[in-house]
């Protein structure tokens, strides 16, 4: 370990120092805190990374705040592998709960190594990649989802709410409107999907819902959540046309797209903090195995250092966790 | 290295913290699930006043006992849990302000918006306005 080599180093240069006496300078035998060099830096590295991750929780905030409108994390998240439908946040509550079996096994690591039983630390790490590598996996599967079947990207965001009250058309109805208002009725190329589109060009799809069905509700109420579907018919979105109370056909606006933004470059600064720390795990492991803190004087300290880290990725979920799915 | 917990009580630490962080998280779940509608038809919880303030306290517990007991700060000097926790405390200065400052670009930006409306709206008598009103009213204001 470095840390070992400058205290001793610190001890040997002690008769250099002209300005300051012996005895006020650090011997080198009490540590300050009573902590090590290395646990103590790894908690001052995490501290200043917990304000990364605040600043950028802090950041979603602030945007979701200069919102009218904002989506509804149960409704957009209530997909699952296996086709798993209408599930809202179970999918991501089985993500959190891998992240906390893998902080326990990796405490149970640092038991171990109190106790300096390797083969317990190697057993218990191992345990802990597999769930690191988990939870890496169901955050591919969700953010796949995301991304090519609900079509949101860092720069559109299908997912929003209604602002007002009203009803969506049928494409009976839709056509009556049309008629009456004189747009143009119009074929998607190649496909036999028809939609309405006015003098300004825009185009007015009838509603389809996540199963590309008419969705089971057609009245809106204020702060009714709803996606606007990606077609992978012809690869492009269809805008749900809707009647206001007042009369007015309009078709649904997307998202801010500040969400999809934030929530790929939030959870994806997570998920590289996991990748990175099951990374951290497996050497830490291999180390372990083959006896480089059999050798050490401070035993197995580097599994408490990197399990402080696991513990703070598992932290930093529980406040993605609160920002992203329960507000 | 000294290990004064036997396996037992180590053991114990685990599996308590682990029902702990377990309970909690699907006390969250539940409630934002019963809350917004999803269990009872037409049953909701009101979402700012009751909902939020919910489930920032049980995060806040979850964090707290992570730490604690998981990272063992707990068990560190005083002058070591301080030097980490205090430097926290700027976030509440943080979270105020830039929640604040949210609300007042959503603000602004509606107050704009609403003036631009409101100068679309052409005169009646003043039919044979040269200059159309789409033109020179620029489209709504939309910056993120």
């Amino acid at each position: 370990m470095a840390n070992e080599t400058v205290i001793e180093t610190q001890e040997h240069e002690h008769g250099h120092s002209h300005d300051v006496k012996d005895n006020e300078l650090w011997g080198g035998g009490k540590e300050p805190f009573r902590a090590s060099y290395g646990k103590l830096m790894m908690w001052y590295f995490l501290l200043s990374d917990a304000f990364t991750f605040g600043g950028f929780l802090i950041a979603y905030g602030a945007l979701r705040f200069s919102m009218d409108t904002w989506p509804v994390p149960d409704f957009v998240f209530q997909t699952a592998p296996f086709g798993i439908s209408h599930a809202p946040l179970i999918f991501v509550t089985f993500m959190t709960f891998v992240l906390i079996v893998s902080s326990v096994t990796v405490l149970r690591a640092v038991q171990e190594g109190k106790r300096e039983n390797k083969n317990g630390v190697i057993n218990w790490l191992i345990i802990t990649v597999f769930g690191g590598a988990v939870f890496l996996g169901c955050q591919a599967w969700e953010w796949t989802n995301l991304m090519y079947t609900e079509g949101m990207n860092v720069y559109i965001n299908p997912f929003s709410a209604h602002v007002e009250k009203g009803k969506y058309l049928t494409f009976a109805e839709l056509e009556k409107e049309a008629a009456a208002k004189g747009w143009s009725k119009e074929k998607v190329s190649d496909h036999e999907t028809y939609y309405f589109k006015d003098k300004d060009g825009t185009k007015y799809f009838e509603k389809r819902d996540h199963e590309d069905k008419l969705p089971k509700k057609m009245d809106i109420e204020v702060s009714t959540p709803y996606l606007i579907t990606y077609s992978h018919h012809f690869h492009d979105y269809a805008p749900g046309a809707y009647k206001t109370e007042a009369g007015v056909v309009k078709t649904e606006q997307y998202g801010p797209k500040s969400f999809g933004t934030l929530f790929f470059f939030i959870t994806g600064f997570h998920g590289f903090h996991v990748l990175s720390g099951v990374v951290f795990l497996l050497i830490i492991a291999i180390q372990s195995w083959n006896g480089t803190y059999v050798a050490r004087k401070n035993g197995y300290e580097m599994v408490e250092k990197v399990g402080l880290y696991w513990h703070f990725v598992d932290l930093v979920w529980v406040f993605v966790f609160l920002a992203f799915y329960l507000l | 290295m000294g290990h004064h917990t036997t396996v037992k009580e180590d053991l114990g630490v685990a599996v308590k913290g682990f029902i702990i962080l377990l309970i909690v998280t699907f006390i969250e779940v539940g409630i934002a699930l019963v809350g917004n509608g999803h269990i009872i038809e037409g049953f909701k919880l009101p979402k700012i006043i009751l909902m939020t303030p919910i489930m920032i306290v049980f995060s806040l517990y979850k964090a707290y006992y992570i730490v604690s007991i998981f990272m063992h700060l707990g068990h560190e000097t005083k002058g070591m849990a301080a030097s980490v926790v205090l430097p926290m405390l700027i976030f509440i200065w943080a979270i105020t302000a830039f929640l604040w400052e949210g609300k007042s670009w959503n603000n602004n930006q509606n107050y704009v918006n609403d003036k631009n409306k409101e100068s679309q709206i052409v005169p009646k008598d003043k039919k044979t306005s040269l200059i159309q009103p789409k033109e020179y009213i620029s489209t709504e204001i939309n910056f993120l």
